[in-house]
């Protein structure tokens, strides 16, 4: 556990850069501090291993004041990973992600067998062990930046907008799999970030900082975009909290209404006569959801088979044990009105209107 | 024909081509002095580095010193050669023609020019770089060792480069002055040239001096690759 308890840094020409920082952030979470520029987030994250030093305040890592450690000893027990990765140009990948347990004391073949693990852990394959960071992506160097960190396992770990640099497909895989590697190792993690999508993403709770390094509010994701205290907070939130905070709720059961179905192998005759308004959802052979066929497109051209050209792809499938914010796509977003849930092994399940989604949403509302 | 003019027994001819015959004549002189002369490029350069070093890494720990640290070795290197060789025995109480004093004169010039290498060639290190070396636990001598100087050898590497290229002709200067190295050649030459003009000598050392040059500076230049194989990594798309 890391416990702010006023920490403060004010520079010496008297400006403010965290004031009076009160913090806990729990053992085995996710705690995502989150701000504009000049909140002082990073320099919060920072304090905490002594990259800065507090002016006032303390800062308590499992009741230890860090102020009493010394700085390097206290840093080889936390991982950092910064928003370049910072990988050492002269060491090879695997050499790289050793150096922590190598500085400890470990024998350096040990390390390495050890790094090789690692390595696999973050997504990455064997054959970039003995390359340079300059060989690697961008996305890549973040990841062995991860693997760094976690190398000698320290409980916990500070990151500095790690996913930042990256494209926003990369930002999407490193951050689901961010996810995936802290379920196997429940650190005790401090992530700060710009973006508040990515803090409602990650975050077990999220700090929500202002300017001059006050914090504003800190919460979990659900209760930030339901709750948010004032103006600072709702604004930088953002405006379609409502239906973003239906991403964090769970559906019941749904009233699923059953739908005809045909394969890709049926002919046009059996798809426009099983239609229903026009349209008929056509499965592929495991039965799992295609796209809708619009009886009006007419056959394939030259034979009285289905023209898979003209299936149209674009809705999203929700699962039936899905987020509400999940059906209520699926349903806003099918070209029918009609939105497609499919069972856990994502063969189909029946369909849903958005009307029928939203009265589920409200009598929730009403039930709780 | 030059090698018709090496063999032949006529060594007195003047044309500028017959540096060869010459330097067979006077083999095993020429080559003493080739000897003395690669130790006398090679060895201030590495005690000036040594030198360099720390007062590198002041100026760059310390900001305030960069510049005054700049201007100062600036000010050094613009000392002429010969003069300095001749102000660093009374300066340091030796004889003059002192084995030390070209060593001493030349490792001025190595640190003057180093001190700027060292502490430009610690500013390359990327800053990212730094801050993670700090923050997984390195202190500040580990990190300087361990990180800031491996990445700065391409930097270092050029200077040092440079330094002991500069030193092989410095030091021809100090053979003008009594020393023996190659620049006694150019003295031969001088004194020879009276009456008629008598170039082989002349030529030779400066050939030797060249051919010196180049020598070292491909040992440093192999060395520096075989000590940075990341340099020659290729990047990624």
């Amino acid at each position: 556990m890391i416990r702010f308890e006023a920490a403060s840094k004010t520079y010496p020409d008297g400006t403010a850069a965290v004031d009076a920082l009160d913090l806990v952030a729990p053992s085995g979470q996710i705690t995502v501090l989150v701000g504009p520029s000049g909140c002082g987030k990073t320099t919060s994250l920072r304090m905490i291993n002594r990259m800065i030093d507090a002016t006032s305040g303390r800062i308590l890592l499992d009741d230890q004041d860090v102020a009493k450690v010394e700085p390097a000893e206290l840093r080889r027990g936390i991982g950092y990973v910064i928003q370049h990765a910072g990988l050492f140009p002269h060491r090879t990948i695997v050499d790289n992600i050793a150096s922590v347990p190598v500085m400890l004391g470990r024998k350096k073949k040990q390390a390495r067998a050890d790094a090789m693990e690692l390595l696999e852990r973050v997504g990455l394959d064997h054959k970039f062990a003995h390359r340079y960071p300059a060989q690697l992506s961008g996305g890549q160097q973040q990841r062995v930046g991860v693997a760094r960190a976690v190398a000698a396992d320290p409980p916990v770990m500070l990151m500095d907008e790690p996913f930042s640099a990256v494209d926003p497909v990369v930002r999407e895989q490193l951050q689901e799999e961010f996810l995936r590697l802290q379920g196997e190792l429940g650190k005790t993690i401090v992530f700060v970030t710009h973006d508040i999508d990515e803090a409602i993403k990650l975050g077990d709770q999220v700090a929500v900082l202002r300017v001059g390094g006050r914090l504003a509010q800190m919460a979990s994701p659900a209760e930030l975009l339901s709750n948010p205290v004032d103006d600072f907070v709702a604004n930088f939130v953002g405006r379609d909290r409502g239906y973003r905070a239906l991403g964090f709720e769970a559906v019941g059961t749904l009233p699923l209404e059953s739908e005809p179905t045909v394969s890709l192998a049926s002919s046009f005759d059996e798809a426009a006569q099983a239609a229903q308004d026009g349209w008929i959802l056509v499965l592929d052979e495991a039965r799992q959801p295609q796209g809708w066929l619009a009886v009006a497109d007419g056959p394939a051209s030259g034979s009285d088979s289905i023209n898979p050209v003209n299936l149209r792809r674009g809705g999203t499938v929700a699962a039936v044990d899905g987020t509400y914010r999940a059906v209520l796509d699926a349903a806003l977003s099918s070209p029918t009105g009609r939105g497609v849930v499919v069972g856990r092994d994502g063969t189909f399940a029946g369909t849903i209107n958005a009307t029928q989604v939203v009265e589920l949403i409200e009598s929730r509302g009403v039930a709780s | 024909m030059i090698i018709v003019a090496a063999d032949s027994p006529a060594s007195a001819s003047s044309s500028p081509w017959h540096f060869f015959g010459y330097f067979m004549d006077h083999r095993s002189e020429d080559l003493g002095w080739l000897w003395t002369h690669a130790w006398l490029s090679v060895v201030p350069v590495m005690v000036g580095l040594l030198i360099a070093l720390p007062l590198g890494w002041l100026s760059r720990r310390y900001g305030w010193l960069y510049p005054p640290m700049m201007s100062i070795t600036g000010l050094l290197y613009t000392i002429p050669s010969i003069a300095l060789f001749v102000l660093v025995p009374p300066l340091l109480g030796l004889s003059s023609l002192d084995p030390l004093q070209v060593p001493i004169a030349l490792t001025v010039y190595s640190v003057a020019l180093l001190v700027r290498v060292v502490a430009d060639g610690l500013a390359s290190v990327p800053d990212d770089v730094n801050q993670a070396a700090t923050a997984i636990g390195y202190t500040r001598a580990r990190r300087l060792f361990k990180v800031e100087l491996p990445v700065a050898v391409p930097v270092i590497a050029a200077g040092l480069r440079v330094a002991t290229v500069s030193n092989v002709s410095m030091v021809a200067i100090a053979g003008t002055i009594g020393m023996s190295n190659l620049g006694q050649l150019f003295q031969i030459g001088k004194d020879l040239s009276t009456p008629t003009a008598y170039y082989p000598p002349i030529v030779l050392g400066i050939v030797l001096c060249v051919l010196l040059a180049l020598v070292l500076d491909s040992i440093i230049l192999i060395l520096t690759r075989l000590a940075t194989p990341w340099r020659r990594a290729v990047p990624a798309r």
